[in-house]
């Protein structure tokens, strides 16, 4: 896998407020890259930093070798699909999707010709000689995605481009970026703070908090294998707990659970003593004669799910998840239960 | 309701112009078109040769119609980058830059045109510094000049320009700009494709609000030009001054200035319609 975008040691600052903290990493060609975080974690600033509408403090980022740090962005072969669309209100849909191309030069029947062919391919054709203005919040959104991709950019870059439309249109646009990504081989670096895209999307992830890269991985190296406890909390749901740990040789871990339970599971962590353990609630399940003895709380109908949240002697909240399945036996609040934690619900975490 | 008493005057203008004058003033009500026919055609000094086209109004005419369109050019080109600085300061200090914009308004306009031509006249202080700085030995002949008029125009109108302007950059979306940018548009092509065009009502009215009221000036081109740049504004105040005034005739005017005005803003309406449209 060659390189696309090779980010070394970026950091950012305001003032005296640092917005990203020696950030690293690279995206390779054809990658559909997710950075993920919570609203303030640098996310934003950093794809501002490869569009070229912020420049970085420190560091490099390099564009297929080269480095554009100081170049304007619009000597940058990368495209952007903003937030909020940013559609040119005064031009036509057809217009706005050949801006790009208006602006490299192409004659105007060449330039009409293949925005009218990025509109097929976004289902718009019909509504090429509309104004932004008369289209609907879903139908912008894939107008401004046109836009971006007419010009062949290397890099398209996606800045919550789905935050604004509602959850069918959301997940339904989810399938659409993802197929284009693939037809088009466009490495896509896409910004979000909604987990679910991520996860559904990405070949791989970076999670941010506070201005750093947590940890980059594939959507299931990072929701079954978080490094710390920001990770494990984002992404997913997870039981947080804090555990004794006795030993820790080759990433495996003994712990003792609230209650005396002995467990041995793989860990983030390398020395002995005070750790966070994260329990998955979908690895748990209600089992006769489960290792875990815990209280019925609570019991949540979700509809596909029903989620069961118990306490472990000693008062330590441990919820989970159990299929809506007239097979199983949902317990009543109050009721004493026994639990089996399943191969990799446990991991203990680095901090 | 406003309406009505907006349209009263203008009625009765209308009607005045169809009337006989008295001399001293003042009007009889006779129906004649004496007032039009003595705007358009001269039929010599006893009014009996065969008529010819009355140049004398017409390029009076003409006259106003370029210094206010040299004056409208002027404020929009001191006016939008005036605009577009208050525009993008934060908002907190926006309020004191249009706040210092508007306070030279609050004088009087005869008061500060006034001013004006001191300031500029042969022994004024402009005048004494630049001879005092040696850059000039004579005084520079500014007042009875276009010049003079111009600067008393654009005085005078300067914030009719900034204020709409301000307006639209105020609501402008700057993401268009990075949008244009990342679309591999220079900075000046951003301003030219879409910055001018997003903020076109902003400039449009600004620049209504700058040339309709210099067309009809009377007091910049009265104390700060001659003879040489008399304009409307003081050939329609003449002629209600005294007993030299005509009243018919100065009603004429003044609706034949409203009539242009009228067809140039639907022009214009028109224009911004179909530009709309496309």
């Amino acid at each position: 896998m060659s390189t696309a975008i090779d980010i070394r040691s970026v950091v950012k600052r305001y003032g005296t407020t640092t917005a990203l903290h020696s950030v690293g990493f690279e995206i390779g060609d054809n990658e559909f890259f997710t950075l993920l975080g919570p609203s303030g974690c640098g996310k934003t600033t950093l794809l501002r930093c490869i569009a070229g509408f912020e420049d970085v403090s420190e560091g490099q980022i390099l564009l297929f070798g080269q480095d554009i740090a100081g170049l304007e962005p619009n000597l940058r072969p990368v495209n952007t699909v903003f937030q909020q669309y940013a559609l040119f209100p005064h031009l036509s849909v057809i217009d706005n999707v050949a801006f790009g191309l208006k602006m490299k030069g192409m004659a105007l029947d060449a330039r009409r010709a293949r925005a009218g062919k990025m509109l097929e391919m976004v289902h718009l054709s019909a509504f090429a000689d509309r104004m932004p203005a008369q289209l609907s919040g879903g139908q912008q959104q894939r107008v401004a995605l046109a836009r971006a991709l007419a010009p062949e950019p290397k890099v398209l870059l996606l800045d919550e481009p789905l935050s604004a439309l509602d959850l069918k249109l959301r997940q339904a646009m989810r399938v659409e970026l993802k197929s284009l990504q693939e037809q088009t081989g466009i490495t896509f670096v896409f910004v979000t703070h909604d987990q679910e895209e991520a996860l559904t999307m990405s070949d791989r992830i970076a999670v941010m908090s506070q201005g750093r890269v947590q940890q980059i991985g594939t959507a299931r190296d990072i929701y079954e294998g978080p490094v710390n406890r920001f990770v494990a909390d984002f992404i997913g749901e997870t039981n947080l707990m804090e555990v004794d740990v006795t030993a820790i040789s080759d990433g495996m871990a003994d712990v003792i659970l609230p209650g005396g339970h002995a467990l041995r599971c793989p860990a983030a962590a390398t020395t002995p003593g005070r750790h966070h353990l994260s329990i998955r609630p979908e690895r748990v399940s209600l089992a006769d004669g489960g290792e875990v003895t815990a209280t019925v709380e609570r019991v949540v109908y979700l509809g596909t799910d029903v989620q069961v949240m118990t306490r472990l002697p000693g008062g330590v909240p441990l919820s989970l998840r159990v299929q809506n399945s007239a097979r199983i036996a949902i317990p009543a609040p109050g009721a004493s239960v026994s639990l089996h934690l399943e191969e990799g619900a446990a991991r203990l975490l680095a901090d | 309701m406003i309406g009505v008493f907006l349209l009263i005057p203008v009625l009765l203008m209308a009607v005045y112009s169809f009337l006989t004058k008295e001399f001293r003033g003042g009007v009889i009500w006779d129906f004649t078109l004496a007032a039009y026919d003595q705007f358009f055609f001269n039929r010599g000094l006893f009014g009996d040769e065969p008529p010819v086209i009355e140049w004398t109004y017409i390029s009076i005419f003409w006259r106003s119609i370029w210094q206010a369109a040299l004056a409208t050019v002027a404020c929009l080109l001191v006016g939008f980058p005036t605009a577009w600085f208050i525009a993008t300061r934060p908002p907190s200090q926006r309020s004191v830059w249009l706040f210092l914009i508007t306070i030279p308004y609050w004088v009087n306009l005869l008061i500060r045109t006034v001013s004006l031509k001191f300031l500029i006249r042969d022994n004024g202080p402009l005048n004494e510094f630049l001879m005092g700085l040696g850059v000039i030995t004579d005084p520079l002949p500014l007042v009875n000049t276009n010049l003079a008029v111009q600067l008393g125009l654009f005085y005078s109108y300067l914030p009719f320009m900034v204020l709409p302007i301000y307006a639209a950059v105020e609501r402008y979306n700057f993401a268009l700009s990075e949008a244009a940018a990342d679309l591999y548009a220079p900075r000046w092509t951003i301003l030219r494709e879409v910055v001018l065009p997003v903020v076109k009502p902003g400039v449009v009215a600004g620049c209504l609000l700058v040339f309709v009221p210099s067309l009809g000036a009377f007091l910049a081109p009265d104390l700060l030009g001659g003879a040489k740049t008399y304009m409307i504004g003081s050939l329609i105040d003449e002629q209600f001054k005294g007993s030299q005034g005509n009243w018919p005739f100065g009603a004429a005017v003044a609706v034949v200035l409203m009539t242009l005005v009228l067809i140039a803003l639907f022009l214009q309406a028109r224009a911004a319609a179909k530009g709309a449209r496309e």
